[in-house]
C-alpha cells in the first residue's frame, strides 16, 4: 500500500509538532475558569469544592496530556474492551453501587466516587466508532449492523435509566445515535424513528416517574409552583437576567452568594458564572466551547482513519450536546435534566470522562496520518 | 480489505452529515446567545428588580407618634422611653431553661410563659420574641443583674405613649392601644405604616387625628439570604415624627373640673365665648388611659366596663339630657324675638293647689306655694314653670325650635371631630309627624318650654348656647385643636333680630344668680371681677306622680337612679363676659344646690387664669 510509509512510529519531535496546542490551551483556560468559578460558589473562600475541583483538575489535566501520547491505534484496539469494562462497572453499580439522594450511581473508590455512567458517554462513542470503522457504507444500513449498534446503545442506556438517571441515559443514547448518523445510516430511519417517538410520547410520559412528570410540567410553566419545583429555574433565570451586560462582578453574585441558587456547584454553575460575568462573560464562555468543538472537528477532518474521524465528530457533538442542554436548562429552555457543563461543573467522573475524550482527540490529531486497518 | 471508492463514499457521507450537524450546532448556539441577550440585556431591569426583591428585606420600625400639648404647651400625651425584653432564640442555648429563669425574675404568669413558647414555635431562630414590652424599673434592674447569665436575652429601649395627667384628658384625647384588624382595615394609613405592636388611637382625638399623628416609619434595609437570615444592613432611612397638636384646653382648669366632679357622674365644659376655644371639657367618672397602652388586664377592664356611672361614655358630647330649666333663656328669648310677649308680660303662678290645666292634664310649677305674679325677669330668676308654660303655649313649639336650633341645639357642635358625637333632639311638629307618625299635642309644647319631654341636649350644646347668649348673640364655632384653623363664613353672624332681647335675657340670668330669691343666689360671687350670671336646671329622669308630689322627698331619700339630673349654665364675668360653662351632675338633685356651687369654684380659677391665657395669645400673635 502506498500509504504504508505513514504508519511508522512518529518521533517525539513530530508528535509535538502535530500537537493541537490551541485545544490544549482552551482546555486549560476552561479549567482555570472553572476553578475560579468554584471559588465563587464557595462564597469567596477556598473550601471543599474549590479544593477538590482544583486537585481533580490538576491530576486529570496532566493525565490527559500523558494519555494523548498513546497512539490512536491502541485506542482503536482497546475500544471494545473499554466499552465492556465500563458496562461491567455499570452492572457492578446496579448491584453494589453507592446510593445517594435516591439513586444508585456511584462506585466507592475511596479517593473518588466513580460514576461509570459518565464514562459510558465516551465508551459508547468509542465502541461505535470502532464498529462502523470496519463496516462498508453498503452494509451500514443492513439489519445486523443496525441491530448490533442499537444494542450497544440500548444496554447501557437501560442500565443507567434504572439507576435512575434519565438525563445521562438520554445523553448516552444521543452520543451513540450521532455515530450512526455519521456512519451513513439512512436519513429516513432517523425521520421515521423521530415520528414514532413523537407519536409514542404520551405513552412514554405515562411511564415517567411522578417527579419527572413534575419537571416537565414545571418546565412548561415554572410559575405554577414558584417555591417548589419551579424554584430552581425561576431563581436561575433571575440570576442570569440580573447579571446584565457586564455582570455583577467576580464574587458579587447576590443570587448565589445568598444561597438562592440551588446546585450551584454542579448543574447550575453556568448561572453563577453568568450572573457574575454577565452577557459578555457568557458569550466568551460559549465562544471558548465553540473553539474547543471546532478544534475537535478539525482533528477529525485531518484524520485519515474513519475511527478517528467518527470518534472526533461524535465527541464534538457530545460536548456540544452537554453544553447546549446544560445552558438551555439553566436558561429555562429545557426541563431540568441533570446534565453537567463539561469541565466547569463539579464532579470527578464527568471531568475524568471529558479528559479521556480530549486525550483521544489530541492523540488523533497527533496521529492524524495513522491508518488503522 | 480497503476499497478506495467505498472510502471516498464514506468520507463524502461523513462530511455532508458533519456539515448538517455543524449548521445545527451554530443554530443552537445562536439560539442560546439570543436567549442570553434577551434575559441579560433586554430584560435586565426586570430580573435585577426580582433579584433585589429576593435579597433585600425592608423592616419598618415604630413611627414616633406626634404629641398633644395643652394651651400653654404642657405635654398632655407624650412619648415615653420604655424598656422591652427581647429573646433571640438561636442565641439561646437552652430555651426552656432561659424562659424559666425569666419567669422567676419577672414573675411571669403561667399563661404568659406558655405564650412565649407558643410564639417560639411560630418564628425562625433569628427572629425576635418580645417577652415584655414594658418592664418596670424594678424588673429592668433585676434582669440587668442577671443579664450575663442570660445569653440571647437583651433589654431594648423603645418608645411608648404616656398620658402624664392620667384620667384628666381621657375623654378628650381618647387613648392608644395595639392596632387590631379592624383598625388596619379601616385606615389605609395604618395599614401602610403597620409594624407589629404599633399603637393607634382607639377613641377621641387620638383616633380623629390618627393620620397626622402617626409619623413616618424609620426603614431599615437588610440583605437577606435565601432562608431569610439577615446578612448585612444596607441602609437606614430616618422617618419623621408625627405632627404635634396643641389643644385649647387649660390643664389647671381641666384638673379643677376633674376634682369638682370627683365621685360624681357628670360633665363640665368651659368655653371662650368669642373664639369658641374649649378651655376645659371633662366627663366623670374618667379612667386612666395609660392602662390601655400595653393591653388592659381583665380585672381593670371589667371594673371600667361595669361601672354604673359609665366611665367609657364621654358625657359632654355623647350624653343626652333633658335640659330642664336651662332651656328657659332660649324659650324666653324666642318669645321676645317673636314678639309673643314683652318683658313686662305677667303670669299668675298659684302653686300646686291650682295647677295649669289643659285637656284634663295638669301642669305643676316646681314650687308648692306658687310664685304669685311673675314677669319675665322674675320668672327666669325663680325659674317659674307656670310662667314658661304660658309663654311656650303662646309661642308654639315650631318657633321655639327654630330659635333653639339657631343657638346650636339639635346639631353636632364639633362636626366630625369626635366620632359618636350626639346631635340631641329639638322637637317640632314636623319632626314628630315624620319620626313618630303622630300629631303634635299642645301639652308637649308646654313641657318643652321647661326643657322636658322630647327635647334632648348634650352638655356641650348647652355650653355653646350659653356662650352665644353671653357674647351678645353672635354665632361661634367651638374648637379644641389650636392648629386646626378652619374658616367659617358665618362666624360672628348675629343670631338675634333685636340685640335688646339678648340683653334682657342676660340680665334675667344675672338676677337668677345675683339677686335674692334667685335659684342660684347662694352660689353668687359679689366681687365684680368674678361675678357671673347663670341659669339652673333640674331635669326629671322619671315622671313625677301625684304620690311623689305628696311625699315630697328630699334628694337623698330617693334611690340614686331616680334622682333628678342637676344642671347649670353660666357665663362670666358679668361685665365684659369672656367665658361660658355648662355643668351637669347626673342624679345630683336640684341644679341650684348641686351644680351651681361648682360654677362658683370654677369661675374663680377661670378668671384668675384669664390674664395668663391672654398673654400667651398675644405672644402667639407676636410670633407671627
Amino acid at each position: 500500500m502506498s500509504l504504508n510509509n505513514f504508519s511508522h512510529e512518529l518521533t517525539l519531535f513530530q508528535k509535538i509538532k502535530n500537537y493541537d496546542f490551541i485545544l490544549l490551551f482552551c482546555i486549560l483556560i476552561l479549567g482555570i475558569t472553572s476553578i475560579f468559578t468554584m471559588y465563587s460558589t464557595d462564597g469567596g473562600e477556598v473550601l471543599f469544592h474549590t479544593k477538590s475541583h482544583f486537585i481533580k483538575f490538576s491530576i486529570f489535566f496532566p493525565m490527559m496530556i500523558v494519555l494523548s501520547f498513546i497512539n490512536i491505534k491502541y485506542w482503536h484496539a482497546g475500544s471494545y474492551l473499554f466499552y465492556v469494562l465500563i458496562l461491567g462497572l455499570l452492572v457492578w453499580v446496579a448491584l453494589y453501587g453507592v446510593t445517594a439522594s435516591g439513586s444508585r450511581r456511584w462506585i466507592n473508590l475511596y479517593f473518588l466516587n466513580l460514576q461509570p455512567s459518565e464514562l459510558m458517554k465516551i465508551a459508547v462513542i468509542l465502541c461505535l466508532a470502532k464498529f462502523f470503522h470496519r463496516i462498508r457504507t453498503t452494509s451500514a444500513n443492513s439489519f445486523t449492523s443496525i441491530l448490533v449498534s442499537l444494542t450497544i446503545i440500548i444496554i447501557p442506556s437501560i442500565l443507567v435509566i434504572t439507576q435512575p438517571d434519565l438525563g445521562t441515559a438520554i445523553l448516552i443514547s444521543f452520543s451513540g445515535l450521532i455515530i450512526l448518523w455519521f456512519s451513513g445510516l439512512r436519513i429516513k430511519y432517523f425521520i421515521y424513528s423521530f415520528l414514532i417517538f413523537i407519536t409514542s410520547l404520551p405513552f412514554i410520559i405515562s411511564f415517567l416517574k411522578p417527579y419527572q412528570k413534575l419537571r416537565i410540567l414545571t418546565f412548561i410553566n415554572p410559575e405554577r409552583d414558584p417555591l417548589g419545583s419551579g424554584y430552581q429555574i425561576i431563581q436561575s433565570k433571575i440570576a442570569v437576567g440580573s447579571g446584565g451586560i457586564t455582570g455583577k462582578g467576580f464574587l458579587k453574585g447576590t443570587q448565589s452568594y445568598l444561597d438562592f441558587l440551588p446546585e450551584k456547584h454542579t448543574d447550575f454553575i453556568f448561572t453563577l458564572f453568568s450572573e457574575e460575568f454577565g452577557f459578555v462573560g457568557s458569550i466568551l464562555l460559549l465562544l471558548l466551547y465553540s473553539i474547543i468543538i471546532y478544534r475537535i472537528i478539525r482533528a477529525g477532518l485531518i484524520s485519515r482513519s474513519f475511527f478517528s474521524r467518527l470518534f472526533c465528530f461524535g465527541f464534538s457533538f457530545a460536548i456540544f450536546l452537554y453544553v447546549a442542554t446544560n445552558i438551555s436548562m439553566v436558561l429555562g429552555l429545557l426541563p431540568t435534566v441533570g446534565s453537567p457543563l463539561p469541565i466547569m461543573s463539579y464532579g470527578g467522573s464527568s471531568l475524568l470522562a471529558t479528559m479521556i475524550g480530549f486525550s483521544i482527540v489530541l492523540s488523533a490529531s497527533i496521529n492524524h496520518r495513522q491508518n488503522i486497518s | 480489505m480497503f476499497d478506495e471508492s467505498d472510502n471516498v463514499r464514506k468520507i463524502n457521507i461523513i462530511n455532508r452529515r458533519l456539515f448538517i450537524i455543524t449548521a445545527a450546532k451554530i443554530l443552537v448556539f445562536f439560539g442560546l446567545t439570543s436567549r442570553l441577550f434577551s434575559l441579560q440585556v433586554k430584560q435586565n431591569n426586570k430580573y435585577l428588580t426580582l433579584s433585589d426583591k429576593n435579597r433585600i428585606r425592608e423592616s419598618k420600625l415604630h413611627p414616633v407618634r406626634g404629641e398633644f400639648r395643652d394651651y400653654f404647651g404642657n405635654v398632655i400625651a407624650g412619648n415615653n422611653e420604655v424598656y422591652q425584653l427581647h429573646i433571640i432564640p438561636e442565641q439561646v442555648e437552652d430555651f426552656r431553661y432561659i424562659t424559666l429563669r425569666l419567669k422567676n425574675i419577672l414573675n411571669l404568669s403561667e399563661r404568659e410563659f406558655q405564650k412565649i413558647h407558643k410564639k417560639r414555635k411560630k418564628i425562625k431562630g433569628w427572629e425576635t420574641i418580645v417577652v415584655s414590652d414594658n418592664l418596670t424599673w424594678e424588673q429592668f434592674s433585676k434582669v440587668n443583674n442577671y443579664l450575663h447569665e442570660l445569653i440571647g436575652v437583651k433589654t431594648v429601649l423603645s418608645i411608648s405613649r404616656i398620658y402624664p395627667f392620667n384620667e384628666n384628658y381621657t375623654h378628650v384625647l381618647g387613648y392608644v392601644s395595639q392596632a387590631n384588624e379592624r383598625d388596619i382595615i379601616d385606615n389605609e394609613n395604618i395599614k401602610e405604616k403597620f409594624v407589629p405592636g404599633i399603637r393607634v388611637g382607639k377613641t377621641g382625638l387620638e383616633k380623629t387625628f390618627e393620620n397626622v399623628l402617626l409619623g413616618e416609619n424609620d426603614i431599615q434595609r437588610f440583605e437577606v439570604n435565601a432562608y431569610g437570615r439577615k446578612i448585612s444592613q444596607l441602609n437606614y432611612q430616618k422617618g419623621s415624627k408625627g405632627q404635634d397638636l396643641n389643644l385649647t384646653i387649660d390643664t389647671e382648669i381641666q384638673k379643677l373640673c376633674t376634682e369638682l366632679l370627683k365621685d360624681k357622674a357628670g360633665s363640665i365644659c368651659v368655653m371662650d365665648i368669642f373664639s369658641g376655644e374649649i378651655i376645659a371639657m371633662q366627663s366623670s367618672p374618667s379612667f386612666d388611659p395609660n392602662l390601655f397602652l400595653f393591653g388592659i388586664n381583665q380585672d381593670d377592664w371589667q371594673l371600667i366596663r361595669n361601672n354604673p356611672m359609665k366611665p367609657l361614655l364621654n358625657k359632654t358630647i355623647n350624653g343626652r339630657y333633658s335640659p330642664g330649666s336651662t332651656i328657659k333663656p332660649i324659650v324666653a328669648l324666642s318669645a321676645l324675638e317673636n314678639e309673643v310677649i314683652n318683658p313686662e308680660f305677667t303670669v299668675h303662678c298659684k302653686g300646686h293647689k291650682h295647677p295649669l290645666e289643659l285637656y284634663g292634664q295638669t301642669y305643676h310649677c316646681w314650687k308648692k306655694e306658687g310664685h304669685g305674679f311673675v314677669n319675665l325677669r322674675e320668672g327666669m330668676k325663680q325659674s317659674c314653670d307656670t310662667y314658661f308654660y304660658e309663654i311656650s303655649r303662646r309661642l308654639g313649639v315650631d318657633r321655639l325650635s327654630e330659635t333653639a336650633k339657631k343657638f346650636g341645639l339639635g346639631e353636632k357642635v364639633f362636626g366630625e371631630l369626635f366620632e359618636n358625637e350626639k346631635k340631641g333632639l329639638v322637637p317640632n311638629t314636623i319632626w314628630k309627624k315624620n319620626a313618630l307618625g303622630q300629631s303634635w299635642v299642645l301639652g308637649e309644647t308646654i313641657i318643652t318650654g321647661i326643657g322636658q319631654g322630647f327635647i334632648q341636649t348634650t352638655p356641650i350644646q348647652l355650653c355653646l348656647m350659653t356662650a352665644q347668649i353671653a357674647n351678645g348673640g353672635y354665632k361661634i364655632y367651638p374648637k379644641i385643636v389650636l392648629n386646626n384653623d378652619q374658616q367659617y363664613l358665618d362666624k360672628y353672624k348675629p343670631l338675634f333680630k333685636n340685640s335688646k332681647n339678648i340683653k334682657i335675657i342676660q340680665k334675667a340670668m344675672f338676677s337668677s344668680t345675683n339677686e335674692v330669691r334667685g335659684t342660684s343666689y347662694k352660689s353668687r360671687i359679689d366681687d365684680p371681677k368674678y361675678q357671673f350670671a347663670g341659669k339652673t336646671g333640674t331635669a326629671q329622669v322619671k315622671r313625677i306622680t301625684e304620690k311623689d308630689r305628696e311625699l315630697d322627698l328630699k334628694t337623698f331619700e330617693i334611690p340614686y337612679e331616680e334622682r333628678d339630673h342637676a344642671l347649670y349654665v353660666a357665663f362670666g364675668p358679668y361685665k365684659n363676659p369672656r367665658y361660658a360653662t355648662s355643668i351637669i351632675i347626673e342624679h345630683g338633685g336640684s341644679g341650684g344646690t348641686t351644680a351651681a356651687p361648682i360654677a362658683k369654684k370654677l369661675f374663680k380659677l377661670i378668671i384668675d387664669r384669664h390674664k395668663l391665657r391672654q398673654s400667651v395669645k398675644e405672644k402667639k400673635y407676636l410670633d407671627i
